[in-house]
């Protein structure tokens, strides 16, 4: 049975299921098998549950598994208990495959396969049932329904080579798993087989790690023995059962996500015609199609591509490397030849991107890999008797001290094999070198790679006249906005332009204007499952450089495959252009197809000729075209141009369908696309060069009208080459990835109102979820321009001011036009109901008028009776459910932050406090009663001012994952806007810029949010957890594992809502309205019978009453409000937030400006107020007396059917009205989220910790702890906190003494007078947000390694801390003090990206550091102990200068203090032996300085 | 946006009238062109509204890209600025001295602030478009053999006639003046905008091909009906000239004249014969009272000044407005309704030592000196009621003496000269009856636009609606 519900009536769709999970490996090196291993990771799993997941019953897991050896001595044993005759004792294969519930289709498939394996010589030895213990194991009733039967095949390889034998399995298993799983009916969907091979084994299912081995008694056989498992416990944002989505799958365990998966599974499809293997017939490779199966998780398709490589003769390790490869593109210290393995498998592969912890085997070794960007843990132990134990943690097993020989951690891009044959571990290094060492790649890349450059270039093109110039433009759309704004802005602002607020504009698919093709999408970004990355703190892993041309057969390694066209940058400037003229001389054909239509056809002509192009594109590749070029140069009184998003989709798609696309390179030569969005929509659709070359031609006269100096049109175009670059750089950042050859294709986007029509043309696969405009209507806007640029009696020709980005009088329709606002103003100044009246007629005739999908809603009226006014809950009740949104202090003035708070307050709503901290003043009532305080605080990626006091002082604590305006992407905020009481409140120096990360560095993963949720909740239990999402396709699931994570408050954004500066790519093209976001949220979490678990509540854009009731119709309890709010304050939309020049005193940090602020807490008061009492209005009428009775009442909805609009008519809103059943009595019966914080080690020590706590007395405490003891010495330091406030305890009064392996989050937000000290290692997230505590780690006494080589703490640790200090004997992983504001810390080696984004503090490191050290570091100071002076090539100059030490600096002696402290807390050996020659050693450190803050240091260009 | 922080670190200059003494001695414009410095950086106070509020309802009537050609202005591109001026205004030349400028009623800096000088900029980018020749006649590309008639040259009418010829229409416009312009050429009088301003654009519209008739009274010496047939469509621009009477006790005495009489006989006098010919109503050494506070009135100041009266005065019924605007029920963007004081109200007092002004003040009666004379007015002290009606204070009462009076109270709709010969709904304001945005009338193919249509206005809003109706006769000759 099959849960899953494939095709719901509403905006749920299992394609965006996402998971992540805990992964490991126990293995004995020299591949002796034994009990003892299988042993190992039962323990490993079981330490590991946190990792994992359970749906809305507390025994159904999300899935766990195993791989191990074949255990022959157990299957011999079986098999002689079944009467069966085994010939090869040490080749024979199993299988474990998951069969039907029903008999009838469960003979079928048997029947199916058994012919398979007869008809490739392969001997079936027999069936058996698998036994299964579901009571023992306690399965919860949804897995145990959905129980596929469990049965185990043996095959005898007969006289097949075993090599060959592995292959026919493949076959054999592709085959029947085609042939079964294709027919798509549940019982075919229950069909799988977990593994096939005469190597390996696996046992899975949908079960939590604790009840793995309990479920199958064969796993606890002692016969049961291998030298080798391999675990996976799942998380899985959706509870739907799916036992076939366990891990791990045949080769590997995978943690991780693969953000490009759409473009890889299409670049898959694409290059299966292409596929020869002399392993396989070709008819084999042609059945064996696809290669990357439908109905399949990410995972599960990487594990299909992987397996497909394997068979065709790659090792394991070429393999992964040709998947996930390292960012090899910019990394200097990369040995030559394996720089040049990568550069030649690019030709081949691209990168399956996203992060990624990888496990895999093929039963002869083992192994694992990280992402380019290492954005998952991967830690192991080795030990004396020749074991490795692998995980995302340590401490999964307990091993004493004594035993280890070594400890350490993969870093990004590394992979680490054991060779069981050779008995030993391969490290990365020794990995990469004999893989690369296979072929002369370096040579074969010399003869055969083009560089671009490399070819001659051709004439270029003359300037338009005037007339030409003019009509050509307003046909392609340009307008005044697009010069100034865009093309303008990116010249002189040299990169993406900046805007701010919110995007207010008539949705595309709803406006009356004609749009251009690329405004009906919108771009997808990482949220929680993964992170986005930062480009330019980490431009090192992102990459833009493409191979483009024919490429050859995947499965084939040879010379004639590195014959590609190098394109270091997608766009290309007319002299690149004109490059490829001269192909011909490399030969290559190229051809070009013309991309308009005769306007005397009309709207028919657009499809006719899409349908045309694409069949001469087909026709052209087949004739042995390398490239192909769209142009729209024809453009002209007779021809209009198709949309260049739409030929090249069309073109595209129809070179996959005929598997021709990876034959040829598709280059667009457009002169529609101008803007970053337009770029990357391209790109997404699979161009793999574009010339734009009308916004070259538009630049040029642009520029020689300004008075300044002219600049030549070469250096105009690569201005704006370089500045496109930066901003496409950023869109695939913030999905998270990193390569644009990962990028393209990858289709990271969703349409807004076009129809399936358009999608299966030009956009196969990228959700449309409302339908809309087809291509009818796409051409009758393109004619409508045409028509413009070229009419007969053409009025004038110049451009237009269509008023997209800011309103223009007779423009787009906006929103908040000019009448909105100043009545608005006036209603809320004066409490005016009549003017209140006017505000919500004229907004909800906006929002009718085109501007928001719920302006089509109507309410259906008579489903229940109305009832009386006065029946309906007072006002005063419904503004509770009111907050406002996110603003920080910082990006509003304090005047404005205040007095928001102080209104919701009056009125018993929250404010929320923003990324920026909050003033601790501001706890404390003012002498008339009113509070500043604001009631949720926000903890976001830059963890400005979130010190254990902040979080103590909340109601709510909202984890902010993404901002509608801006998803993906971090702030910051400039130099000149941080002055002295901001500095104060986020711990930062004034006059110094501060950079929020993209990522919350402690979130990569959906298990870390729980994490995260599990932290905050530890430093303030009585505080709801809340987590901020954006609406987007998938934003349903991922809210479903939200509240899986435990989350006790979901907030779903649109993407609508306001920013203090964002690029205006974000502003306009991220994310989605909340309807579609909330309506999937409560649709799917109402799915999953988690929905009663979470509060929702939604923001983005709600200003009327109309908006609120429809929200809470569509499912959410809670409304935000923003810009709304800044209005009645004064606001004007002036969107000028990012210049710091807003003339009404709101988005200013100026003293003069903020002087002007003329709001009052009633204006916000007055309008909450008469907008509750407009809800009544609506509740009335619609039956209603309690907002709790309307929640996800979408039944009550309907679309507006008189609809006779243009654009209108065909969208269609039934899935955002697809009403469940149950949905309100699930919102009513509210559960609580458990945490169990009671059961904590920390619930031990407060009760030790008493008489500390109470009289300030000295206490000590000794306590063991292990890996699942998380986040140790939080909740003690809440308790400290609540009774003792900002001050905290003096120095030293509590201080515990832990051994072992701590959990993640060891002392997070500790405060001051707690030290705790460990024996011992430690996981992720060490003194995170620290509050003054010290934090003292050292190994245990007995341990035999070197400390200072050895990894002691993991990844991320001080994340945000604010103050206190930090001695770490060992190293730390990736990223140590990220966004550190104030802690000082001593340690003896750190990986990658140390001291990132750091603000204050010191940090010592008395060993190696990783590379990127001090990417973005704007203040405190880094000493870095570097003896053999190669530390510069590792640091990140981009904000910071190196500077010697000498013995009269005077950080000299702060720093001998320091490593003094560091040996006497420690016992640091290292230390001991620098301070032993000091004056020498003093010389070898270098001092990393922060330009800015040294500048302020030195108090110039700072007058506070 | 040229410059983000402009508007705090410059204030607000307009540009300078000419010296009171000076310009009262003369007919001659009261405008100065400042150096473009001053414009440049008066234009960078301009901060790019995300919502413009100048041109937003109780801003711009026609919309003017203010915004734009300011920015445009401050980085020196004036013919682009010039372009983007004429997108949306035909006319600048002579908004940017006659308008009195909602944008800047409804200009953002207006909050707490002193609005952009907005007019100044479009007065100065308008004279550098003529400086410069950029303005010249321009063709239309090719012809439509389409007639349209346009009754009335004021502005609403001249808008139209432009943009119609543009869209390839031929184009005739029916004065019954001598000179074309209407209210812009006799309404108005030379010193707030020089009788050669109006002609130079005739002149242009004449090389684009616009055929000008004067003389020509529709109704009176020109069939309508002959018109209407001979014509593909026809517009009614012919202003709301009925002006209001005020009929009280003793109305009939001599000395009192409707300001528009006063102001047309000066200003043709004075076009005629530099006023050598004697023929205008003359208030030359005479005590004049001013009934009327508008746009009209202080006209009527103005010139009765340079005619040399011994004596002014101008009632206004209203009370005297405040120093700064009431945000309470006048709040920003609305007009503010302040103190202002014209161009007459200043020569005024530096002529005779104060304002000229007197609030609050009613006629109740015209004094007859015995000759059938006007000797003076009795008037009484009025207070707002608060439902839109004055009451009298008791005990008020005084009697101005006077020799003149020039009633400038407004105007009540279009003569009747057309309607008896072509029926026509009327509103219940008198004017033609016609939607705005589709200007049509009760009669198919005949349109109404500007003052005849909405009432007495500002010449701003005739602009607008005559280009708009401009569209609406295109869309209808071509279908």
């Amino acid at each position: 049975m099959n849960f899953c519900p494939k095709n719901t009536p509403g905006l749920y769709d299992p394609k965006f299921e996402k998971d992540s999970c805990g992964i490991g490996f126990v293995a004995n090196i020299r591949g002796v098998p034994s009990r003892q291993i299988v042993d190992d990771a039962s323990n490993m799993l079981c330490s590991m549950e946190h990792r994992g997941a359970h749906g809305y019953e507390s025994n159904s897991g999300d899935g766990a598994g195993i791989t191990t050896a074949i255990p022959r001595q157990f299957l011999t044993k079986i098999a002689a208990s079944e009467g069966w005759d085994i010939e090869s004792p040490e080749h024979f294969a199993a299988g474990l495959v998951f069969l039907p519930q029903r008999k009838k289709e469960r003979r079928e498939y048997k029947a199916l396969l058994e012919d398979l394996i007869r008809d490739n010589d392969v001997r079936l030895i027999g069936w058996r049932d698998v036994p299964t213990d579901a009571i023992l194991a306690n399965l919860g009733a949804s897995a145990s329904d959905s129980q596929p039967v469990i049965q185990q095949l043996l095959l005898d390889p007969g006289s097949t080579e075993i090599s060959d034998f592995e292959r026919r399995l493949f076959v054999i298993r592709k085959l029947i798993t085609h042939q079964i799983r294709n027919q798509e009916t549940s019982e075919a969907l229950q069909f799988y087989i977990c593994s096939l091979s005469s190597r390996g084994l696996v046992y899975k299912g949908q079960l939590s790690p604790d009840q793995l081995f309990d479920f199958y008694p064969d796993l606890r056989d002692p016969d049961f023995h291998s030298h080798f498992a391999m675990i996976h416990a799942r998380f899985s944002t959706n509870t739907f059962p799916s036992w076939d989505r366990a891990q791990p799958f045949r080769f590997i365990g995978h943690n991780g996500e693969v953000n490009t998966l759409r473009g890889n599974i299409n670049w898959m499809r694409a290059r299966e015609m292409q596929l020869a293997s002399p392993y396989f017939k070709k008819s084999e490779l042609l059945e064996m199609r696809p290669i990357a199966e439908e109905n399949c998780s990410d995972s599960g398709n990487l594990d299909n591509v992987l397996e497909l490589l394997l068979m065709s003769g790659r090792s394991l390790a070429e393999s992964v490397m040709t998947l996930i490869p390292q960012a090899w593109e910019k990394e200097v210290n990369l040995p030559q030849d394996q720089k040049a393995f990568y550069e030649f498998q690019s030709n081949l592969m691209e990168p399956w991107d996203g992060p990624a912890s990888v496990t895999f085997t093929d039963g002869q070794s083992i192994g694992a890999a990280l992402d380019r960007n290492g954005l998952r843990p991967s830690r192991y132990y080795i030990t004396h008797d020749n074991k490795i134990i692998l995980a995302s943690e340590v401490g999964v097993l307990n091993i004493p001290p004594s035993e280890i020989y070594a400890k350490g951690r993969l870093k990004p891009g590394d992979i680490m094999l054991i060779d069981f044959q050779e008995g030993k571990v391969l490290f990365p290094d020794e990995v990469k070198t004999e893989v690369a060492s296979k072929h002369p790649y370096r040579t074969w890349l010399n003869q055969e790679q083009v560089p671009l450059e490399n070819l001659s270039v051709g004439p270029q093109p003359e300037p338009y006249g005037m007339a030409e110039l003019s009509r050509k433009l307003l046909c392609f759309g340009y307008s005044v906005e697009t010069i100034d704004f865009i093309l303008l802005a990116l010249i002189n602002e040299k990169r993406d332009p900046v805007g701010s607020m919110g995007n207010d504009e008539a949705l595309a698919c709803l406006s009356d204007f004609s749009k251009l093709t690329y405004q009906y999408f919108k771009q997808l970004f990482a949220q929680v499952t993964n992170p986005p990355v930062d480009p330019i703190r980490e431009e090192s892993a992102m990459s833009l450089r493409c191979n483009i041309g024919p490429s050859g057969n995947l499965l084939e390694t040879s010379k004639e495959q590195a014959r590609r066209l190098v394109v270091e940058h997608p766009i290309l400037t007319s002299e690149d252009f004109s490059r490829l003229d001269s192909l011909s001389t490399r030969n290559w054909q190229s051809q070009t197809l013309d991309t308009t239509w005769n306007h005397q056809e009309g709207e028919a002509g657009l499809e006719k000729s899409l349908h045309h192009i694409c069949n001469e594109a087909t026709q052209a590749v087949r004739n042995g075209v390398h490239f192909l070029i769209l142009t729209d140069q024809a453009v002209g009184p007779e021809r209009t141009p198709i949309s260049s998003l739409l030929a090249c989709g069309a073109v595209h798609h129809a070179l996959i369908e005929n598997g021709l696309r990876t034959k040829v390179g598709i280059i667009v030569e457009t002169g529609e696309a101008r803007e970053v969005h337009h770029h990357c929509l391209l790109i997404g659709y699979g161009a793999d060069a574009i010339y734009p070359y009308m916004a070259y031609q538009a630049l040029i006269q642009a520029i020689g009208q300004e008075s300044s100096e002219p600049r030549g049109p070469a250096v105009l175009e690569k201005t704006y080459k370089k500045s496109v670059g930066k901003g496409i750089l950023k869109v695939m950042a913030k999905m998270g990835i990193s390569t644009l050859q990962s990028y393209k294709g990858a289709q990271i986007f969703e349409a807004l109102g076009l129809s399936t029509e358009v999608i299966e043309t030009c956009f196969k696969g990228t959700p449309s979820r409302i339908g809309g405009v087809g291509l009818n209507i796409l051409a009758r806007e393109s004619l409508r321009r045409h028509s413009e640029a070229y009419k007969d009696n053409a009025e004038d020709l110049q451009l237009g001011n269509p008023g997209e980005f800011h309103w223009r009088a007779g423009g787009e329709e906006h929103s908040w036009n000019p009448e909105a606002i100043s009545t608005l103003q006036i209603a809320s100044r004066a409490g005016n109901r009549s003017a209140f009246q006017h505000f919500t007629e004229e907004v909800d005739a906006k929002s009718r008028d085109l501007c928001t999908l719920r302006g089509l809603l109507r309410f259906r009226d008579g489903i229940q009776p109305p009832i009386p006014l006065d029946e309906v809950e007072p006002a005063a009740e419904i503004v509770k459910r009111f907050c406002t949104g996110a603003m920080s202090f910082g990006s509003i003035s304090a005047e404005t932050h205040k007095t928001l708070a102080v209104a919701m307050n009056r009125v018993g709503g929250k404010s929320n406090t923003g990324e920026g901290g909050e003033d601790p003043e501001r706890f404390t009532l003012l002498k008339n009663g009113d509070s500043e305080r604001s009631a949720i605080k926000q903890v976001a990626s830059g963890r400005f001012g979130v010190t254990m006091w902040y979080l103590t002082n909340a109601d709510e604590l909202q984890i902010k994952m993404a901002q509608g305006a801006k998803p993906g992407e971090g702030g910051e905020l400039s130099g000149h806007k941080v002055d002295q009481t901001i500095a104060r409140i986020r711990h930062s120096t004034p006059g110094v810029g501060l950079i929020s990360p993209p990522p919350h560095h402690d979130i990569y993963s959906i298990e870390d949010l729980k994490q995260l949720i599990y932290d905050l909740k530890n430093a303030n239990s009585q505080a709801r957890i809340s987590v901020k999402l954006v609406s987007e396709a998938g934003v349903g699931v991922v809210a479903a594992g939200v509240a899986k994570a435990k989350a006790e408050h979901i907030l779903i954004s649109g993407n609508d809502g306001g920013t203090g500066a964002s690029p205006l790519t974000s502003i306009k093209h991220a994310g989605l309205p909340w309807e579609l976001g909330l309506a999937e949220t409560h649709q799917t979490l109402v799915l999953n019978k988690m929905r009663s678990r979470v509060v929702l509540q939604t923001d983005g854009g709600l200003r009327t009453g109309r908006d609120v009731t429809i929200a809470a119709l569509l499912g959410a309890e809670e409304f935000g409000f923003s810009t709304v709010t800044l209005i009645t304050l004064g606001c004007i939309m002036m969107r000028k937030c990012h210049l710091n020049t807003c003339p009404v005193g709101i988005a200013t940090q100026d003293p003069v400006l903020r002087a002007k602020f003329d709001g009052q807490p009633e204006h916000v008061v007055n309008y909450l107020f008469l907008l509750a009492e407009e809800v009544r209005d609506y509740m009335a009428r619609l039956g209603f007396q309690r907002v709790q009775d309307m929640i996800g009442r979408s039944d009550l909805l309907e679309s507006l059917s008189d609809l006779e609009h243009w654009k209108r008519k065909d969208i269609d809103l039934s899935r955002l009205l697809a009403c469940h059943k149950e949905s309100n009595r699930q919102v009513q019966s509210k559960e609580k989220q458990q945490f169990h914080l009671e059961a904590r080690l920390d619930a031990r020590l407060i009760e030790k910790c008493r008489p500390a706590i109470e009289n300030k007395h000295r206490v000590r405490v000794d306590s063991p702890v292990k890996n699942t003891d998380r986040t140790v010495g939080t909740m003690l330091s809440s308790e400290i906190a609540r009774k003792h406030g900002l001050k905290s305890l003096p120095e030293g009064t509590v201080h515990i003494h832990l051994k072992g392996s701590a959990g993640q989050s060891l002392a997070a937000w500790l405060v001051s007078g707690v030290t705790i000290e460990l024996e011992g290692d430690a996981n992720d997230y060490v003194g995170k947000g620290l509050s003054g505590g010290q934090l003292i780690v050292y190994p245990p006494a007995e341990s035999s390694f070197e400390s200072h080589h050895n990894v002691i703490v993991g990844n991320v640790c001080l994340y945000g801390a604010i103050s206190g200090s930090a001695f770490i004997r060992g190293q730390a992983a990736e990223r140590f003090c990220v966004r550190n504001s104030g802690a000082t810390a001593v340690i003896e080696g750190v990986g990658d990206h140390g001291c990132e984004y750091m603000t204050g503090g010191r940090v010592v490191v008395l060993g190696s550091t990783g590379s990127n050290f001090a990417a973005g570091m704007s203040g405190g100071i880094a000493y870095v102990w570097d003896p053999d002076r190669s530390f510069h090539s590792r640091c990140n100059l981009g904000s910071v200068g190196l500077e010697q030490i000498t013995l009269h600096h005077d950080d000299a002696e702060e720093l001998f203090n320091l490593v003094q402290s560091h040996s006497d807390l420690t016992g640091s050996v290292r230390a001991q032996e620098l301070l032993k020659d000091w004056d020498t050693v003093l010389g070898q450190f270098i001092r990393v300085m922060p330009h800015e803050y040294k500048r302020v240091l030195k108090g110039q260009n700072f007058a506070a | 946006m040229g410059k983000p922080t402009g508007f705090l670190e410059i204030s607000r200059q307009s540009a300078p009238t000419r010296e009171v003494e000076e310009r009262l001695k003369d007919y001659k414009e009261i405008f100065t062109n400042p150096p473009v410095e001053h414009l440049t950086s008066q234009a960078s106070r301009c901060m790019d509204c995300g919502v413009p509020f100048c041109q937003s309802e109780p801003g711009c009537p026609v919309d003017n890209l203010v915004p734009e050609w300011n920015d445009l202005v401050y980085k020196g591109q004036w013919r682009e600025a010039l372009d983007r001026l004429h997108r949306t205004n035909p006319f600048p030349d002579f908004t940017g001295r006659v308008c009195p400028a909602p944008c800047e009623g409804a200009c953002v800096l207006g909050i707490d602030a002193s609005p952009v000088t907005i007019k100044n900029i479009e007065y100065a980018i308008a004279e550098r478009g003529f400086e410069e020749n950029w303005i010249q006649a321009r063709q239309p590309m090719a012809r439509t053999g389409k007639r349209i008639a346009i009754i009335g040259s004021g502005p609403a009418g001249l808008a139209a006639a432009t943009r119609l010829n543009q869209f390839g229409h031929t184009v005739s416009v029916y004065e019954r003046d001598d000179r074309i312009g209407g209210l812009l050429m006799y309404g108005i009088p030379p010193m707030k905008l020089d009788k050669e301003i109006v002609n130079r654009r005739v002149r242009i519209m004449e090389q684009e091909g616009v055929q000008f008739h004067t003389g020509l009274n529709v109704g009176v010496n020109l069939d309508i009906q002959e018109l209407n047939e001979k014509s593909d469509a026809l517009l009614l621009a012919c202003g709301s000239t009925r002006p209001r009477d005020l009929k009280i006790e003793g109305h009939h005495v001599q000395g009192i004249h409707f300001a528009m009489d006063f102001l047309r006989t000066t200003t043709k006098s004075y076009l005629d014969s530099k006023l050598r010919d004697g023929n205008y109503i003359s208030a030359e050494n005479k005590r004049v009272i001013v009934i009327g506070g508008g746009d009209t009135g202080t006209d009527c100041i103005a010139t009765a000044l340079r005619q040399n009266c011994r004596s002014l005065i101008n009632f206004e019924l209203l009370p005297e407005p405040p120093q700064q605007r009431n945000s309470k029920d006048n709040p920003w963007p609305q007009w503010p309704r302040i103190l202002r004081q014209d161009y007459g109200h200043q020569e005024s007092e530096a002529k005779f030592g104060e304002d000229p002004r007197q609030f609050q003040i009613s006629s109740k009666k015209f004094l007859d000196d015995g000759n059938g004379n006007l000797a003076g007015i009795q008037t009484v002290r009025v207070e707002p009621d608060g439902d839109g009606s004055f009451r009298e204070i008791p005990g008020s009462e005084r009697e101005w003496p006077c020799d003149m009076v020039l009633l400038a109270m407004g105007f009540v709709g279009p003569e009747d000269t057309i309607t008896p010969k072509l029926p026509i709904q009327m509103d219940d304001h008198s004017n033609f009856r016609a939607d705005f945005g589709s200007y049509s009338t009760s009669q198919q193919g005949i349109f109404a636009a500007g003052d005849c249509r909405r009432g007495q206005s500002l010449v701003v809003w005739a602009i607008r609606e005559g280009w708009d109706a401009a569209v609406q006769i295109n869309r209808y000759v071509s279908s």
